[in-house]
């Protein structure tokens, strides 16, 4: 297996696996908060073929280069640079305190950091690992994402409720937009125009027009049988062509298919205890869902809005990237 | 347009040593205390006003150092600052200036006395970290929206109830009801009570009882018991001879916590101890690591090099209501006063316990999970899962609507 692994990563063996490929080959990763660990799945087999150890209480992982993950560690304060296919870390990148979740720029030099505990985004050069500049912001950052030029940084903050459009240029927050309570992750619509905030203490989407920067609506979800104070989203993401938005509603252990245009919910699947994070495949047809208090991961079936299997993973689960072929 | 944190005026002895005035009415007066204590550095903004003891006996070194979960772990004026600092930005950007006085005082009269003068179209709220004498006299003399950070009283939230009393803080069968929850969920059914004879306990006492009858628990024995070496006492002092008998579960009332806390492990039967010592409902532990709280246990023991405790949390809270009531209607004058008082109503607050938590408009009580800890983890949250009520599942701890206690909000 791990020869195999070591040749996938390469990029070359993929052909050679032949059932792996047809059903969107290759692996989804897992960071287990309690585990210091990623456990690695099977895309085909759908099954756990591994783990790998990383520094302390690893949370946000992001695909850095084929095979490669970066995640940050919220004990250790760094971020572990992980060749998945040969089960090791490259190298160590100090984050600062206490870091939460990060994005990368387009050009893979740059990384932009959430430091909770010292309410701050750290812009860390990735070359030369040093942190070159801390950026103030609300208590409590969590979500950061760039815009697709670049140019712009978008924190949220729970404590505030606001998001921050930081200017990546300069450094400065440029405005703070007012959102639903507890804002936690962000995703922009493919075309970039949409700015979709998942407000966990309000049970909604905060969607924000990426050119004026300001509120233009909000997506409520509901679950039959659920109070609107059960349903706390978390993780979001949107299928390829921007009409379907999926939304994890943590506390009500499901995740929503959310029509893009009208706002509404098409569909509602249930998945494990505290659906918190997730990822689409490239294919668009599985959807994986971390759930954080069942220490598992759900396998979505979207054409069907149907669950296929959950695997279990390691413990406190917190985010899954897919590597699949090619990619 | 840095919203900052001014400590002021200091009522009775010390103000006096200062040589403030003399009139004490003059003395106790904020307005007074702000003019002497920051002069130009108060401007237009807003007031936050709290009225915490003097020589508060929850604060004293032996007490602090027992650390029984649930009790005070220092002055709240730690977690109102924390509250107004994590608002910070927000405030800034609303152009709104929160001032935070802190007035001492030495009892419910000087306490009666502070309010009394107090600017009420500048005053965003009272913060009341006193007893429930004290915190009665405060809303007695004062119309402005009273949030109660100390006194767990249920009569506060019943018979001596007001409309514009706000409590942060679990009430005692809140605390009671989420045990009892635990205990049914455990069937752990059969209960030995074993109360403290100090008067203050008499009324938590009673409240146990009820909750152990409204749960349908059963009640096998209430047991006073005394603090005591001296041998002739030792039916009431000896904890094997106090818990002989048939259990599931001892319950302690022991407000103090001297002797609830040096219970378990010392029962004639191997049962657990819950109540006052063993598990202890409070409304928060700095082990408690769901829902981003171990983020705001980490800020307070930055800012004061102590664990959050449950106490600190209440505080936090208040702080954090009185900054929503600000942004909610910043403006001064009897129009703000009235609007902010309006919008406490309708709060949807973030306590950091997974869920948005809001006042109930029949009592005032803020409802909210409760913990259960035995200080070394968080065991439970209650209301646990399958836990059921027509509403809001929060209104299954403490008094609900039906029960109309609380006359004067036309309960």
């Amino acid at each position: 297996m791990r020869g195999v692994l070591v040749a996938w990563c390469a990029g070359a063996a993929l052909m050679l696996t032949g059932p792996a490929q047809a059903a969107g080959a290759g692996m989804a990763v897992v960071s287990s908060e309690k585990d210091h660990a990623l456990t690695l799945i099977d895309l085909s087999t759908q099954t756990v073929v591994g783990t790998v150890p990383t520094c302390k209480r690893p949370r946000h992982l992001m695909r850095v280069a084929a095979g490669q993950v970066l995640v940050a560690c919220g004990d250790t304060g760094q971020a572990d640079w992980i060749d998945v296919g040969r089960k090791q870390s490259i190298r160590r990148i100090a984050l600062g305190e206490d870091p939460e979740l990060f994005d990368l720029s387009a050009d893979g030099k740059w990384l932009f950091v959430s430091n909770e505990e010292d309410a701050q985004v750290g812009v860390i050069d990735l070359a030369r690992g040093k942190r070159v500049a801390s950026i103030d912001v609300g208590e409590e950052p969590e979500g950061v994402l760039l815009s697709r030029d670049g140019k712009t940084l978008y924190v949220t903050s729970e404590v505030a409720s606001v998001v921050h459009v930081v200017d990546v240029a300069s450094h400065k927050v440029l405005k703070d937009i007012a959102v639903g309570k507890r804002p936690r992750r962000l995703a922009l619509t493919p075309d970039g125009q949409q700015l979709w905030v998942s407000t966990e203490l309000d049970a909604g989407v905060s969607v924000i027009d990426t050119k004026t920067h300001s509120v233009m609506g909000t997506v409520r979800l509901e679950l039959k049988g659920a109070r609107s104070q059960d349903i706390t989203p978390v993780g979001l993401t949107f299928s390829a062509d921007g009409k379907t938005a999926f939304v994890a509603m943590g506390n009500a252990n499901h995740v929503a298919f959310v029509d893009v245009a009208s706002r509404k919910t098409r569909e509602r699947v249930l998945v494990g205890k505290r659906a918190w994070s997730l990822a689409l495949d490239a294919s668009g047809q599985r959807l994986y869902v971390v759930n954080g208090l069942s220490d598992d991961l759900t396998i979505v079936d979207v054409a069907s809005a149907k669950a296929l299997k959950t695997v279990q993973v390691g413990r406190v689960p917190h985010s899954v990237v897919l590597l699949e072929a090619g990619r | 347009m840095k919203p900052t944190v001014v400590w002021l005026g200091r009522i009775g002895r010390a103000a006096l040593t200062h040589g403030i005035g003399l009139a004490l009415g003059a003395v106790v007066g904020p307005v007074q205390a702000q003019t002497a204590g920051a002069g130009n550095s108060v401007g237009g903004g807003l007031l936050l006003v709290a009225v915490v003891a003097q020589d508060d006996p929850r604060l004293e070194r032996s007490r602090l150092e027992r650390s029984v979960p649930g009790h005070a772990t220092g002055p709240a004026a730690d977690g109102l600052r924390l509250a107004l600092k994590d608002h910070e930005r927000v405030l800034q950007a609303a152009g709104l200036r929160l001032d935070l006085q802190v007035l001492e005082v030495a009892n419910a009269q000087e306490a009666a006395r502070a309010v009394k003068t107090l600017d009420a179209g500048r005053t965003v709220a009272v913060l009341s970290d006193l007893p429930e004498d004290g915190l009665k006299a405060v809303v007695m003399s004062t119309a402005l929206p009273v949030l109660n950070m100390a006194a767990a009283a249920d009569t506060l939230r019943g018979a001596a109830c007001a409309p514009h009393l706000w409590h942060l803080n679990p009430s005692e069968r809140m605390r009671t009801d989420a045990l009892a929850q635990a205990l049914v969920a455990r069937k752990w059914t059969r209960v030995l009570l074993l109360a403290s004879q100090e008067p203050a306990d008499a009324a938590r006492v009673a409240a146990v009882q009820a909750t152990i009858k409204r749960f349908g628990l059963k009640l096998v024995d209430t047991r006073p018991f005394k603090l005591s070496a001296d041998p002739r006492e030792r039916d009431l002092a000896n904890t094997r001879l106090l818990t002989q008998g048939d259990y599931d579960v001892v319950w302690v009332v022991d407000g103090p916590g001297e002797f609830a806390t040096s219970l378990p492990y010392r029962t004639a039967l191997p049962r657990p101890v819950v109540g006052d010592g063993g598990l202890v409902a409070v409304a928060w532990s700095a082990k408690f690591e769901r829902f981003g709280a171990p983020q705001v246990s980490r800020r307070l023991q930055r800012q004061t090099g102590r664990p959050m405790g449950s106490q600190d949390w209440v505080a936090w809270m208040a702080g954090k209501t009185a900054v929503a009531m600000a942004l909610a209607a910043p403006q001064r004058g009897p129009e703000g006063a009235k609007a902010r008082a309006q919008a406490l109503t309708t709060l949807e607050l973030d306590g950091s316990k997974g869920v948005a938590l809001s006042f109930r408009s029949w009592d005032g009580q803020l409802r909210q999970p409760m913990l259960l800890s035995d200080g070394q983890a968080v065991i439970e949250t209650v209301p646990g899962d399958g836990v059921m009520h027509p509403r809001n599942r929060l209104d299954t701890v403490g008094a609900d609507a039906p029960e109309k206690l609380c006359k004067a909000r036309g309960g």
